[in-house]
């Protein structure tokens, strides 16, 4: 049997509130300080305690780190998921269970692995009676340990990260790794061929979620106010601002540069957080989709009174209450046109961790250099699950804080302005905040009808000016905000186009389609809304641009056809939502499934490709890898260089 | 902020902030004539000039309804924020962050505040927010032309409505089981009064409600209301000095109210309310004597005027919060951001 090194994914069943995640965690940091690129994705239940859930860990030596449906080794925890976990395994794949599970082994085509998890934890004096469950979840790390070989210095490096250096429940969690994998190493024999041999691709990153790596980059934006309301999964972003204020923002006299409120409802935290961008500061709320639709209103009214405000939508599926726990890419249209009337958004979609924390900071500016409300649209798979990054980067730019007039600059104009006033014909007006002395300072915000002077009018001409105003604006926010990625390919004959989280699936189909079908794509990660010149001249180039993305309606698709409507006939929505991170798979499966010949390469009319079968675990070994010159063919360069 | 002092050669009227009455005043009013709601512009304009406020010291807030416009018809020179319907309270809080040398004054209804904004005055006046809170309560929406306001009385007819069958709103009590720090009720045509509680409410730190029952000229103007003439005249027994104001002409009290004292007072269509001053000897600082006074007033129908409770050792939202000295919307990017080194520090933090 050939080995197969580095390259396949592990699946956990556990029960919900278990304490599995301490487990799982620590399997993944292991794997990614053995050097060997790795995820990790939480696919867990909305609830507190008992139900099924989920951890699924992919190690790559290639760098392929989305998620994948093919699970070549499963642990069983929990009896509740036992059969459907079983059912799951790869053909010629492992499975571990814990034995006091008495339920029938049905499959003869994979390698079975029971492990006395309550026995093992039992007969260790040192683990106290209530902590057994919980310990009880490292057995399984130190069989893995020793029956794929994963490092056990480093679980121990992965523990004393989670244990913040403590070394009681470090010793104690440790002790079961090694009784697990004593047990293993005495009483089982390998008959699968997976194992991690250590390698050195992930050195110089980091390991980080999107919604810490997105407070710390607002806190290094200069983040002076937030306000929020807990939801899934966008809770722990603000709780990442109180966690790190204090270290990144201390200062001798104890007293704070920052105000964090949790408020009632998601009404109030984006009211608060409009109040504090109105009045001058860097403000920001942070929700998911049914927080955003109870903001509507308020959006609107930031819109067209033109207030800087920054809202995170860590994205879950919806409608409704939907699946509060799943991921998707499903509020970019709600967004893009968020408020009664007319009204347009400006939108940044970060595509990775590092990109939560540049647009943290970024957003700020884009939002006090537009005066408008700038949305950051994340996901639950890039905010709460552990991603390999390149580490954080300092601003490459200082604060845009835009064009706020103070006191001197009022005496220099005579107190000659106007707050809607479209001085410099860019759309963006001038502004003053609260607290500004000079008497001809003040003005009156209001979601009514207003004149240049910020007056109340209903005049009919006035209203057209100052929309179409709003208008300009919008254009003028191409040039603030960031460029698409292009990931070319030589001789490219399609074109992808991506955002978000999608962006790893979408590379390791790219490849697919480039080894095993003869496609080379070009794939442009878009990173903002509005669309900049990079987009059109991408969309300018290609027969066929796919558009990739986790909803149903094929949202980006939709928007596209809107902004370049006679190019819209070239677009192949790829449009799939789930709840699942994406997958490399139904990204090729969608692509091809819509690929069409081109007439001029082959002569042949045009007809449909036939999507590949699924690859089976075999198989995948005999994939052609990604080369490393051919990756520097691809730019920019991502997730394989960085210094730390 | 420093208050900049009169100059030598001023206009005598001139107070210690170095300006006119004028300085105080707003647009000219687009309300109904005779609306209770100018008589409370005015009477802002007064105790803001009398205190010698900077109008820069001051932020206006509002919601949306007849009431939330009024702040357009005073201090001028002050910035003003005409926010959402019922959501007054949240741009408030937030924007009060932005320099807290600030004092909010806040315009709000019934409606505004009792009916679509009851969940964010109730968390305001919990959080001591550092402002003056009018609530210019007419018990109906005028803006859409006459409905029923949380505040209106159970029984009373509208044209359209038919009879409000709910138990009213008692705006001074919700704030006082909310916590507020400092609570008073008066009456639009009590301008005296009005004036004296607005200039309390400035002084107070946290929040002060002032629940100020402002008469509708327009819309409630049914005769068959529940404190109707007739229904006053029937309970004279402990009421006095009724005085009736011709329609279309503000309603203001001929003579001014004795602590203590309990006055009937027609309304524009006949209609009466009852205003019971607070006795001489009532003590605003006890709360259980705040619950027992309005819960005296629900049972005899009349309305407690003056302030019913204060409380002045509660720290306000942005003292609690600990901030700065300079106003936050002044720091510049060296109190803000980070030094460069401490991204090295954060990259280490991460596994």
């Amino acid at each position: 049997m050939d080995k197969v090194v580095n390259d396949f994914s592990i699946t956990v069943g556990t029960k919900n509130g278990s304490g599995s995640s301490t487990a799982n965690n620590t399997i993944l940091r292991a794997i990614f300080k053995m050097g060997i690129p790795v995820s990790g994705k939480n696919l867990f239940p909305s609830n507190i305690q008992g139900l099924p859930t989920w951890y699924t860990i992919r190690a790559n030596k290639d760098g392929f780190t989305a998620r994948r449906e093919e699970q070549e080794i499963v642990i069983a925890m929990n009896p509740d998921s036992f059969a459907r976990d079983l059912a799951s395994v790869a053909p010629g794949g492992a499975f571990y269970y814990a034995d006091d599970i008495k339920q029938p082994i049905t499959r003869a085509d994979i390698a079975v692995y029971p492990l006395p998890v309550k026995q093992i934890v039992r007969s260790d004096p040192n683990v106290p009676s209530d902590f057994r469950d919980l310990v009880g979840n490292m057995v399984y790390v130190g069989a893995l340990a020793q029956m794929i070989g994963l490092d056990i210095e480093k679980i121990r490096a992965a523990l004393e990260f989670h244990f913040k250096g403590k070394q009681k429940p470090i010793d104690m969690n440790l002790n079961t790794v090694r009784a697990g994998a004593e047990w293993a190493k005495a009483n089982l024999e390998k008959k699968d061929p997976f194992y991690l041999e250590a390698m050195n691709k992930t050195d110089g990153l980091i390991m980080a979620d999107g919604n810490t790596a997105g407070a710390l980059g607002s806190i290094f934006g200069g983040l002076q106010f937030a306000a929020w309301y807990p939801i899934t999964p966008a809770s722990s972003l603000a709780e990442a601002l109180n966690d790190y204020l204090p270290t990144l923002r201390p200062r001798e006299d104890g007293k704070h540069t920052y105000a964090v409120v949790q408020a009632e409802d998601e009404l109030a935290a984006i009211g608060m957080a409009i109040g504090a961008g109105w009045s001058g500061l860097r403000s920001m709320t942070s929700t998911s989709g049914p927080g955003l639709s109870l903001m509507t209103e308020f959006a609107g009214l930031a819109y067209y009174a033109e207030v800087p405000v920054v809202v995170w939508d860590v994205q879950r599926i919806g409608p409704s209450t939907g699946l509060p726990t799943r991921t998707s890419q499903g509020d970019l249209s709600f967004v893009n046109f968020i408020g009664h009337g007319d009204s347009h958004s400006v939108i940044l979609l970060p595509g990775g961790v590092d990109e939560c924390f540049e647009f943290g900071w970024r957003a700020f500016d884009v939002a006090e250099q537009l005066q408008t409300p700038v949305f950051v649209l994340s996901d639950l798979d890039m905010g709460m699950n552990q991603w390999m990054s390149k580490p954080f980067e300092y601003p490459s730019t200082p604060m845009q804080r835009g064009k706020v007039l103070w006191e001197k600059d009022l005496e220099e104009l005579k107190g000659n302005w106007g707050r809607y006033l479209d001085k410099d014909g860019d759309g963006i007006p001038y502004r003053t905040v609260p607290g500004n002395q000079h008497p001809l300072s003040s003005y009156f915000t209001r979601g009514t009808g207003h004149d240049e002077n910020a007056r109340y009018t209903e005049d009919s001409a006035m209203w057209v000016k100052n929309m179409d105003r709003l208008k300009k604006k919008y254009e003028t926010a191409r040039k603030y905000v960031p460029a698409p990625v292009l990931y070319a390919k030589p001789g490219a004959t399609v074109g992808i186009l991506g955002f978000g989280s999608t962006e790893e699936a979408i590379l390791e189909a790219v490849h697919q389609l480039d080894t095993q079908h003869g496609i080379p794509a070009d794939f442009l990660r878009v990173r903002a809304l509005p669309f900049t010149q990079e987009v059109t001249d991408f969309i300018n180039k290609y027969d066929q641009v796919f558009v990739v993305e986790m909803n149903r309606d094929g949202q980006m698709n939709q928007i596209l056809s809107i902004e370049y409507p006679e190019k819209a006939p070239n677009f192949r929505s790829v449009a799939y939502g789930d709840g699942m991170p994406a997958s490399a798979r139904w990204i090729r499966e969608g692509i091809l499934a819509k690929y069409t010949t081109p007439a001029k390469s082959n002569g042949r009319t045009k007809s449909k490709a036939t999507p590949s079968a699924v690859r089976t675990p075999s198989e995948k070994t005999a994939a052609k890898k990604i080369s490393d010159s051919k990756m520097k063919t691809m730019k920019p360069l991502r997730k394989i260089s960085g210094k730390k | 902020m420093t208050q900049p002092l009169p100059m030598a050669g001023t206009p005598a009227n001139t107070n210690l902030a170095g300006l006119v009455k004028n300085d105080y005043r707003g647009n000219p009013s687009t309300l109904c004539q005779g609306c209770g709601h100018n008589s409370i512009s005015n009477q802002i304009v007064s105790a803001m000039y009398e205190l010698n406020v900077v109008p820069e010291h001051v932020i206006k807030f509002s919601g949306i309804g007849c009431s939330s416009k009024s702040p357009t018809y005073f201090l001028n020179r002050s910035f003003g924020f005409n926010s959402l319907h019922g959501r007054m309270p949240s741009i408030a809080t937030g924007a009060l962050f932005g320099d807290q040398t600030l004092k909010g004054l806040g315009v709000s209804g019934d409606g505004d505040t009792a009916s679509i904004g009851m969940g964010q005055f109730k968390h305001i006046v919990r959080r001591n927010v550092n402002m003056v809170y009018i609530v210019e309560n007419n018990g109906v929406y005028g803006l859409t032309k006459g409905q029923f306001s949380a505040t209106a009385e159970k029984g009373l007819s509208l044209k359209h409505q038919g009879a409000n069958q709910y138990m009213p709103v008692d705006i001074c009590m919700e704030a006082l089981v909310s916590n507020a720090t400092f609570i008073a009720r008066s009456f639009a045509g009590n301008p005296k009064q009005v004036k004296e509680l607005i200039k309390a409410a400035m002084a107070h730190k946290g929040i002060a409600v002032l629940d100020i029952i402002s008469p509708c000229v327009t819309f409630n103007n049914q005769d068959n209301a529940y404190h109707s003439y007739s229904w006053g005249k029937d309970h004279e027994e402990p009421l006095h000095d009724i005085s009736y104001i011709a329609p279309r002409s503000e309603i203001i009290l001929e003579k001014e109210m004795a602590e203590g004292e309990v006055r009937e007072v027609a309304m524009h269509d006949g209609s009466v309310i009852v205003l019971k001053n607070l006795e001489k000897d009532y003590n605003p600082t006890d709360r259980f004597e705040a619950i027992r006074v309005l819960a005296e007033a629900q049972a005899n129908n009349w309305l407690a005027t003056g302030l019913i409770y204060i409380e002045t050792d509660k720290p306000s939202l942005t003292e609690l919060s600990n901030l700065v000295d300079t106003p936050l919307n002044r720091l510049a990017e060296a109190e803000l951001r980070p030094a460069p080194e401490m991204i090295d520090k954060i990259n280490a933090l991460m596994f």
